[in-house]
């Protein structure tokens, strides 16, 4: 058993051994292991150059990244949480997403962004956001998100052999869950969804933390006679679709569960996309649950704004209702 | 406020003098082959704002009046050194070799760069201001770790000053003591901003307070410039950490065609700077001490007309790229959805065409 931050420490270090170009850098990474501990034991191991403690400067780690991913290095950077992004947001948005196209192809970026997100951990503000969006509506980008410890294991590294940049959203709130993992092959690529759980009902759409909610909802809608399919996504962009449109055209009823709030948020792109794909085998319509449109609450009631089993199962209801 | 110090190896007038700190030894060859530089790079402007008014250019960034900063600066570099740009630095381009031609498509509108930053150790242009800094940093890391005697040069201007991305650059190249040269290039404009509206300080003085060495210079002067910044490429690859150079020079066209300074500065401040002249100097030095005549006058104009000829031509003669060819580099590694999008974008535009 292995815990998602151990597993994701375990890929890092996969990835350290096997290609020497490597490195990590961000804040606290290396005698404290982050934050998180995410990064334990890495510096040790592999020393100052390749585990880089940076200055306190977001926009900076992602700048000097691009210069080392120009000299041919393969930076991953540590951002500490969801909320301290923004600093970064040009340097990704602007400059890492765009040098490969701006240079006809002629460079390339392998550059993953680590950010640990969402809520549900009882912290305070800028400590529990889901931002994917921003980023999934920048071309160039890659945007992914693991759920359980064995994607995490193979997802990051994955990420990291990637030579476009990848946005690796961490389910902060997941990293104690604790699962057995097989550390000999990977069973997806990095950007195919899976079919978590198989059903005949509804088909949950989800990804991150609220996949494991999810699967809690599946549970208790069993007992109460109803079938649900869970899908966890697992890349955010480019999104892998056929078997979310697959699992729809056999159930009829969709219902889309992310922590982020769901105005433009992924949710509103998935039902689109699902309405366009599969219209006529819509037995209702594809309903979203997620944060309301309110900046993410204080922590004593950020149980009301996360999507969880009841909220889950009452769009579950209102979708068979329909 | 003291006289601030500003190295200068020749005066405006044409005269060589002696710095204190910095001398250059340089050839009648060397010499002029630095005059035939900045002829060209003035040519390749003027020629580029003409192309601009004339529609061939959507849009044109002079760099009028800061040859000598960019030529004294581009050729301090060695082979193997990269210079990160904004999307001024025409001259530095044109030490780096890179084909003028190839600069002008962004400005034409038909790719966004597209020229091989490896190729010659050139960066391509950079428009969020200052962000090519922390890259110039980031890749004078990389050096380091390569164990390198490469440096790297980092430009920007004096409103880039202002920007968080130049003081993280500072605080990055700093405390990891990397081989990155700053120079900035102080035009005295950030479009209609004078320079008082960044700074309350001499830029150049900044640099201490961030732990290395900040130098003012004479950003017309182009023996000074190369001289500076020869020294300070030394230091880094002596492992010293970065240096600041600051070149004091003035913008004198417009920030872009697109601007206006007669709303916002005087036409006689222009004048002053006129007198400064970048090129005007070097010639009076060449011509005044005998290392130069009329023929070798005519000869470089001659040089410069010819290769203003050719740049035009091939700019008319530029041709759009294919619609389709938005979707060709977005991703190193396919991308499942954008290639139907493109297909569908491909069908969309085969529906135009009659069926026979």
């Amino acid at each position: 058993m292995i815990t998602l931050a151990k597993a994701i420490n375990a890929g890092l270090r996969k990835s350290l051994e096997k290609d020497s170009h490597v490195l990590l850098m961000g804040e606290d990474i290396g005698k404290l292991g982050g934050v998180f501990r995410v990064t334990e034991g890495l510096q040790a191991d592999f020393g100052t150059e390749r585990v880089v403690d940076t200055p306190l400067a977001e926009s900076g780690i992602l700048g000097t990244a691009i210069g080392l991913a120009l000299r041919g290095y393969r930076p991953v950077c540590e951002i500490q949480f969801d909320g301290f992004v923004y600093p970064a947001f040009d340097q990704i948005t602007s400059q890492l997403s765009k040098m490969h196209a701006r240079a006809l192809g002629k460079v390339n970026l392998p550059i993953v962004v680590r950010i640990p997100y969402g809520g549900g951990i009882g912290a305070v503000e800028h400590h529990s956001e889901s931002n994917e969006a921003y980023f999934a509506h920048t071309a160039g980008l890659r945007i992914v998100t693991c759920s359980n410890p064995e994607d995490a294991y193979w997802m990051i590294q994955q990420a990291i052999d990637s030579d476009d940049p990848v946005i690796f959203f961490e389910p902060k709130r997941r990293y104690w869950d604790k699962a057995d993992i097989n550390m000999e092959a990977p069973s997806l690529d990095l950007h195919s969804a899976k079919v978590l759980q198989e059903g005949t009902d509804l088909t949950l759409i989800t990804y991150g933390p609220s996949v494991r909610t999810c699967l809690e909802a599946r549970r208790v809608a069993e007992t109460e006679g109803k079938s649900l399919e869970v899908i966890d996504l697992r890349s955010l962009s480019p999104l892998d679709l056929e078997p979310v449109f697959a699992s729809i055209e056999k159930t009829g009823h969709g219902v889309i569960v992310h922590e982020a709030p769901t105005f433009l948020g992924m949710g509103a792109e998935l039902s689109a996309q699902i309405t366009q794909e599969c219209f006529y085998s819509l037995e209702a319509p594809i309903l979203r649950v997620g944060g309301y449109n309110v900046p993410y609450p204080p922590a004593r009631i950020e149980d009301h704004y996360l999507p969880d089993v009841d909220r889950i199962l009452d769009a579950v209801d209102r979708s068979f209702e329909f | 406020m003291a006289q601030e110090r500003l190295v200068q190896l020749l005066t405006p007038e044409g005269e060589r003098v002696e710095d204190p700190e910095y001398s250059i030894e340089i050839s009648t060859e060397e010499l002029k082959a630095l005059y035939r530089d900045l002829v060209m790079v003035r040519r390749f402007d003027v020629e580029a704002t003409a192309l601009q008014r004339q529609g061939e250019l959507g849009l044109w960034a002079q760099s009028l009046g800061q040859e000598a900063a960019q030529v004294g600066s581009g050729r301090a570099l060695e082979q193997g050194d990269y210079a990160f740009p904004t999307y001024r630095e025409h001259g530095v381009a044109w030490c780096k070799g890179v084909d003028p031609v190839q600069l002008l498509g962004m400005f034409r509108g038909v790719n966004h760069g597209g020229w091989d930053p490896n190729e010659n150790g050139f960066q391509l242009y950079t428009i969020v201001i200052g962000a090519q800094t922390l890259h110039a940093t980031g890749y004078a890391m990389g050096l380091m770790r390569d164990k390198s005697d490469r440096a790297v040069i980092a430009y920007f201007g004096d409103g880039a000053s202002s920007q968080g991305d130049v003081n993280e650059a500072f605080v990055f190249a700093s405390v990891f003591q990397a081989p990155v040269v700053f120079f900035c290039q102080n035009n005295q404009w950030a479009i209609s901003q004078p320079i008082e509206g960044q700074t309350r300080v001499p830029l150049y003085r900044r640099a201490s307070g961030f732990g290395f060495p900040g130098i003012r210079v004479d950003g017309n002067d182009v023996l000074a410039v190369l001289a500076v910044t020869r020294e300070a490429l030394a230091k880094v690859r002596r492992g010293e950490g970065p240096t600041f150079i600051e070149a004091f020079t003035y913008r004198m066209g417009a920030h872009t065609t697109s601007d206006d300074p007669s709303r916002y500065r005087l036409a006689s401040d222009l004048e002053v700077w006129k007198l400064k002249d970048p090129i005007e100097r070097v010639k009076v030095h060449l011509a005044r001490t005998g290392q130069a005549d009329s023929v070798f006058f005519a000869e470089v104009n001659a040089q410069a007309e010819e290769m203003a000829a050719t740049l035009r031509a091939k700019i008319i003669g530029m041709p759009d790229p294919d619609p389709d060819e938005m979707f060709a580099h977005v991703y190193a590694e396919p991308h499942a959805p954008l290639a139907r999008e493109r297909e569908e974008f491909k069908n969309y535009l085969a529906s135009f065409v009659d069926q026979p």
